[in-house]
């Protein structure tokens, strides 16, 4: 199964941070740190995968952000490389050319939708079109309500 | 603090169009690209829902003062930070006053500005500030029937709220009420929060509703997706309050659903079942099988939107070869075969030429390629999938992606330990060390050290160790450790000759000296001490490697102590006087820490011993002010009593008092168990040694034990000592008293014992007469503590005392436990090691049958030809004997059978037997009543080589000469037995009043495996 999922900036900082199992804020904490030097370390063209105490950690940096994965040791490495693939290619359907300014403004939608692409550390709907399809479903189901308080978010 | 492109786009986003630049990046150019762009701004008008958007980019202005002249793609240099963190931190405080003012207040807020406040709070929980409160009104939402304010609420609540809150109460009660709302979307909000928080008090309230939604006929399928991954994440947080039982067939049949995202779930779901009851889901087998064949052979388009990039349904594949993991290879051979089918397919498809250039193509048929090839390691039974998935291993070794590289260095370090591909892994040795020596990557550099540590053997030692040695001296710091103690291991291991692992070994503490751990030290002293024919050699190559301008402190360590111990035997060298030999040692003193000075003093005293005649210089060395009045109590106190020894001691008591060291006593390596603690007990599958055992070439805590020549055998025989019996299984269920390892330590005293998911159970066992002394490991494989631990042991007939231990084992830790067990008389009934722990508040309760059997107590005993054949023919009354004949499992090789034999306790004895192929041997057991002698015979049939074929009766067989001594009765058996079956005969005599404790000749002679082809004879006489 997956522990966590972490995105961070070139820069280090967080954008977005998922776990799997429940953890102390400080054991969290510590594990953002190490992520974070440890694959902002690396060369260039190193390969996707690190030993991490008994985890396996899979990133891949798209732009210049890093997404960070890690999983028990008897998980397959290139299929969690590719969940983080296609959770990037479900935010570039819903925002659009994504980009990292989307995750900062959009963060709850990032969960969302990572919510319904992954649970419990497993995946649980591996079809973009659906998961795509939930995602827009419950977008009709916020319109409904957005007259009533939309304005006064534009000037309050 | 944010990043300077958010803070320019930030700023240019209402100049610029949609759909800015994207930044080459060469890692993410395959494929989609994610891309630095200016977000949507909330406009009038945009059917997406911003919340707090103004607060957010107040907050990312704060952080950076902007240069107008940059441009984006120059990235950050020309900018200036601002008082950026002050600016934050001021700018959220003034907003959590803000909103905790607004949440005191008397004025009712309405849903929207409580979602907008309680959305503000979890952003600024996520920059990394501590939120104390909001958790009422995110509860407030949660109970909304407004969809979004729900989806806040939630959200807060899994981010926020740790398993342990009060409120948890109040938020079951909301996720009652939408878990019964028939809502799907509803529905699924509960069930992801349930699966996100995953406390024990939501467990208790919902464990049993779950299942229900899961296996009931109306669910929608997204619902049943939620429902088995939460019920998932549930079983693994306390897997004690999910029931089983009556929905089990319900679940494994949700293998047959239509809806692809349900069988992935529930495969998710009945894989950790699996491994923890593997008989419930048992029938999930053959539903595995069917499923994953219709996957692998259907043309990609059938799956429609679960094809990823032209690999049928990669996740689920992959999924459905992990559970075929928890179970050992099916029975049924259609069944067998359709799987053997879905693999060749599998390696086939990785042969063909790629249906797209992208990676993701590549990568998702890689994955499900490298997950069968770990069954097919798993199953460890099928030689030529075995070997294909080596050779396509080896093809990755060199492919251009290092991804692949990697991974197929990782799965090589587990093929290596397959009896079938051990030889196979082996021929790529040279890629291997070229790896070491060229890849960029250090993470893959590790990955190759591990490979050549699992495949090294007796054949390669020599030219691993000393690749690994040239690696060294330019390895990364981080891992360099680890090697130190791989090469220590691998030289201790494979050593033929002493003087090339004391060679290496200091070699050793010439290029990582830092990185070399006193156990490493400790070990090569205690390998000299107990070896005279190496100490001479040590001694000289000591004195030469101090020599050396600049030693490392290690090395003064060693030189002082086996010139201590052995400077006496290069003293005849004028080159190396005592004198010399003196001075060289103290010229380093000086420059050492507290502790080695404490250890050159003793060498003094021991020099003083070895050579009256330097007795004086070294007296005026302890009588010096700079030792008698040294600031350390312990260098002080040395130099004191040494120094009246030296004096008042007369030749004779100073001869005693200071004599060589006595051998140490046989024991684990330490080196190991610190490579095992470093790396954690799991990490290390290439040292098992169950592996040692299946791949058919040597046996690893044999030879450490036999490196300190505490046993009788000689070094290479022991080392051969092979359980060709052994093979993997799942592990057993945990409240029955497991055996399936216990005969594989018929021949052998150390290996592992026990293995389940949480712990792995080692043993390490020492005989002496009827006493023995087993240390028994208890290694935790999770990364959490067991608690309680306990464990105790019953035995009917021995006595067995076992030391108390500490009740917590912390994850990855491994903790030792000694037991003395006294052989009183002869029995047959082995003793019962039960432990009790607890883990993730479950109990666990794990029996497991220890392997002390008679011939544990065997001593061996040397004996003429002459008295062999007296006593053999003395000894033939039909209790004296046992005798049994068996089918040869694998073709015998006479270095295994001796390894074998001397393994089982008796001594081999060489030229007894007038046929050079067959065995003999003599011992006594020992136990606190009695002795028994014993005398045993093995005959192998080379002539029966066909399984039904007329063997000739064994009083006509050339190579049976005690037929004429033996009663008729037993050439009758011999020669029905051999009639009936064909090929196979042990045969085992007994004078004692008892029966039973012949069990012991069949025990041998039924690992002494048969193969069909080769027939083997065992007579065992007591």
């Amino acid at each position: 199964m997956m522990r966590f999922m972490l995105l961070f900036s070139r820069q280090g900082k967080l954008r977005l941070q998922k776990w799997f199992t429940s953890m102390s804020e400080r054991e969290k904490k510590k594990i953002i740190r190490d992520m974070t030097t440890m694959v902002l370390a690396r060369q260039p063209r190193s390969c996707n995968f690190m030993q991490w105490k008994d985890l396996k950690i899979v990133y891949k940096r798209y732009a210049s952000l890093y997404f960070c994965l890690g999983v028990e040791s008897q998980e397959n490495e290139l299929l969690a490389l590719e969940i983080i693939h296609r959770y990037v290619e479900l935010l570039d359907k819903y925002f659009g050319n994504v980009c990292e300014l989307d995750i900062i403004f959009n963060f709850e939608k990032a969960y969302f939708i990572l919510d319904e692409f992954l649970m419990g550390g497993e995946i649980q709907e591996t079809s973009k079109q659906i998961v795509n399809r939930s995602i827009e479903a419950s977008d009709m189901l916020q319109e409904d309500d957005i007259s009533e308080w939309y304005e006064v978010e534009l000037f309050g | 603090m944010f990043d300077l492109e958010v803070l320019v786009t930030t700023e240019r986003e209402r100049s610029r169009k949609r759909g800015g630049l994207a930044l080459g990046d060469p890692a993410a150019s395959s494929g989609l690209r994610f891309k630095n762009r200016r977000p949507e701004v909330p406009a009038s008008g945009d059917n997406k829902v911003k919340i707090c958007h103004c607060f957010i980019r107040k907050l990312l202005c704060c952080s950076v003062r902007l240069n107008p002249d940059a441009t984006f793609l120059s990235g950050g240099g020309s900018f200036k930070k601002g008082k950026s963190k002050e600016a934050e931190i001021k700018r959220i405080n003034k907003e959590l006053a803000n909103i905790r003012s607004k949440f005191k207040g008397d004025k009712a807020l309405d849903g929207y500005s409580k979602k907008k406040y309680v959305c503000k709070l979890l952003f600024i929980f996520l920059l990394g500030h501590d939120i104390d409160f909001g958790h009422m009104e995110a509860v407030n939402l949660l109970s909304s029937n407004k969809y979004t304010e729900k989806q806040i609420g939630y959200l807060f609540i899994s981010v926020l709220v740790n398993s342990n809150s009060d409120l948890i109460r109040l938020i079951n009660n909301g996720i009652k009420n939408d878990l019964a709302s028939r809502n799907p979307t509803f529905m699924n909000l509960a069930l992801h929060c349930i699966a996100n928080v995953g406390s024990r008090e939501m467990a208790e309230a919902f464990a049993s509703e779950i299942p229900r939604v899961l296996v009931a006929g109306d669910t929608m399928d997204s619902v049943k997706q939620s429902a088995a991954l939460c019920l998932l994440r549930l079983n693994r947080t306390s897997p004690d309050l999910v029931p089983m039982g009556e929905w089990t067939t319900r679940v494994v049949h949700l293998l047959n659903d239509q809806h692809l995202g349900v069988v992935t779930a529930a495969t998710s779901l009945i894989t950790t079942l699996a491994q923890k009851n593997p008989d419930d889901f048992k029938t999930s087998v053959s539903l595995a099988v069917a499923r994953l064949s219709r996957i692998v052979t259907s043309a990609s388009i059938d799956l429609q939107d679960y094809t990823y990039y032209f690999v049928a349904a990669p996740w689920l594949s992959v999924k459905l070869l992990r559970l075929l993991q928890c179970y050992p290879p099916p029975e049924d051979a259609a069944l067998r075969s359709r799987l053997t089918e879905c693999l060749e397919t599998i390696l086939n498809k990785a042969q063909e030429p790629p249906k797209s250039k992208k990676v993701q193509h590549s990568n998702a048929k890689n994955a499900v390629l490298f997950e069968a090839i770990a069954l097919i390691i798993h199953h460890d039974s099928e030689p030529t999938l075995l070997v294909r998935a080596c050779n396509q291993l080896g093809q990755f070794l060199q492919h251009r992606e290092t991804n692949l590289r990697y991974l197929a260095l990782e799965s090589m370090c587990t093929l290596a330990s397959s009896e079938f591909s051990h030889e196979a892994v082996k021929t790529h040795m040279e890629t291997v060390i070229n790896a070491l020596k060229t890849e960029r990557d250090v993470s893959v550099r590790q990955r190759a050290v591990d490979l050549l540590y699992a495949m090294c053997d007796r054949s390669n030692a020599k030219q691993i160790v000393a690749e690994m040695l040239s690696y060294l001296e330019t390895a990364d710091y981080s891992i360099r450790e680890e090697i130190v103690l791989k090469v220590a291991i691998l030289a201790e291991k494979y050593a033929v000759d002493y003087t090339w692992y004391v060679d290496t070994i200091l070699n050793l503490i010439r290029i990582a000296g830092d990185y070399v751990s006193e156990e490493v030290w400790y070990r090569v002293i205690q390998i000299v001490i107990n070896r005279d024919d190496v100490q001479g050699y040590a001694a000289k190559t000591v004195f030469e490697a101090l020599q050396a301008p600049a030693c490392h402190e290690n090395l003064v360590k060693v030189g002082g102590y086996i010139l201590g111990e052995f400077g006496n035997l290069i003293a005849g060298d004028s080159r190396s006087s005592p004198l010399v030999q003196f001075n060289l040692l103290h010229s380093k003193f000086h420059l050492c820490s507290v502790p080695t000075r404490a250890l050159l003093l003793s060498a003094y005293i021991k020099f003083i011993n070895l050579f009256p005649e330097v007795k004086a210089t070294i007296q005026d060395v302890l009588r010096s002010d700079s030792q008698l009045r040294n600031a350390d109590v312990e260098l002080q106190q040395r130099a004191v009593e040494y120094l009246r020894l030296s004096c008042i001691a007369s030749t004779d008591i100073l001869a005693t008092v200071l004599e060589e060291m006595p051998p140490f006593p046989e024991r684990e390596s330490s080196i190991l168990a610190k490579l095992k603690k470093k790396k954690g007990p799991g990490k290390l599958p290439d040292m098992d040694d169950s592996r040692r055992s299946v791949n058919g070439s040597t046996d690893s805590t044999h030879s450490f034990t036999d490196v300190l020549n505490l046993n009788p055998a000689p070094s290479s025989g022991a080392n051969l000592l092979i359980d060709v019996f052994s093979e993997s299984s799942a592990p057993a269920a945990a409240t029955d008293v497991s055996e399936e390892n216990f005969p594989r330590f018929v021949c052998k005293n150390n290996g592992v014992i026990y293995e389940n998911q949480l712990l792995q159970i080692g043993l390490k066992s020492e005989y002496r007469q009827n006493l023995g002394r087993m240390y028994v490991f208890y290694g935790n494989k999770t990364s959490t503590q067991f608690l309680s631990f306990s464990s105790s042991v019953s035995s009917s007939d021995l006595n067995v005392h076992s030391k108390a231990v500490d009740p917590v084992i912390e994850g990855g830790a491994q903790m030792q436990q000694i037991l003395n067990i006294e052989c009183v008389s002869d029995f047959s009934d082995a003793p019962v090691l039960n432990i009790q722990f607890r883990y993730g508040g479950a109990l666990q309760n794990i029996a497991v049958k220890l392997p002390v059997m008679l011939n544990k107590f065997f001593q061996p005993t040397e004996m003429m030809s002459q008295d062999f054949f007296q006593r053999w023919k003395q000894l033939g009354a039909p209790q004296q004997e046992v005798q049994k004949i068996f089918k040869a499992k694998h073709p015998m090789d006479t270095e295994v059978a001796k390894a074998k034999i001397l393994g089982f306790g008796v001594a081999l004895l060489d030229g007894v037997d007038p046929n050079p192929a067959n065995f003999v041997g003599a011992g006594v057991v020992h136990t606190k009543t009695t002795q028994v002698g014993c005398l045993l015979r093995l005959e192998p049939n080379m002539q029966a080589q066909t399984p039904n074929g007329n063997a000739a009766p064994p009083a006509t067989d050339p190579s049976f000469p005690f037929g004429a001594g033996l009663p008729g009765s037993h050439l009758g058996i011999c020669s029905r037995c051999r009639g009936e079956q064909g090929d196979g005969f042990v045969g085992l005599k007994g004078t004692w009043p008892k029966s039973h404790e012949l069990k012991v000749a069949f025990d041998l002679a039924s690992f002494l495996p048969p193969d069909g082809r080769v027939c083997e004879r065992l007579l065992l006489r007591t």
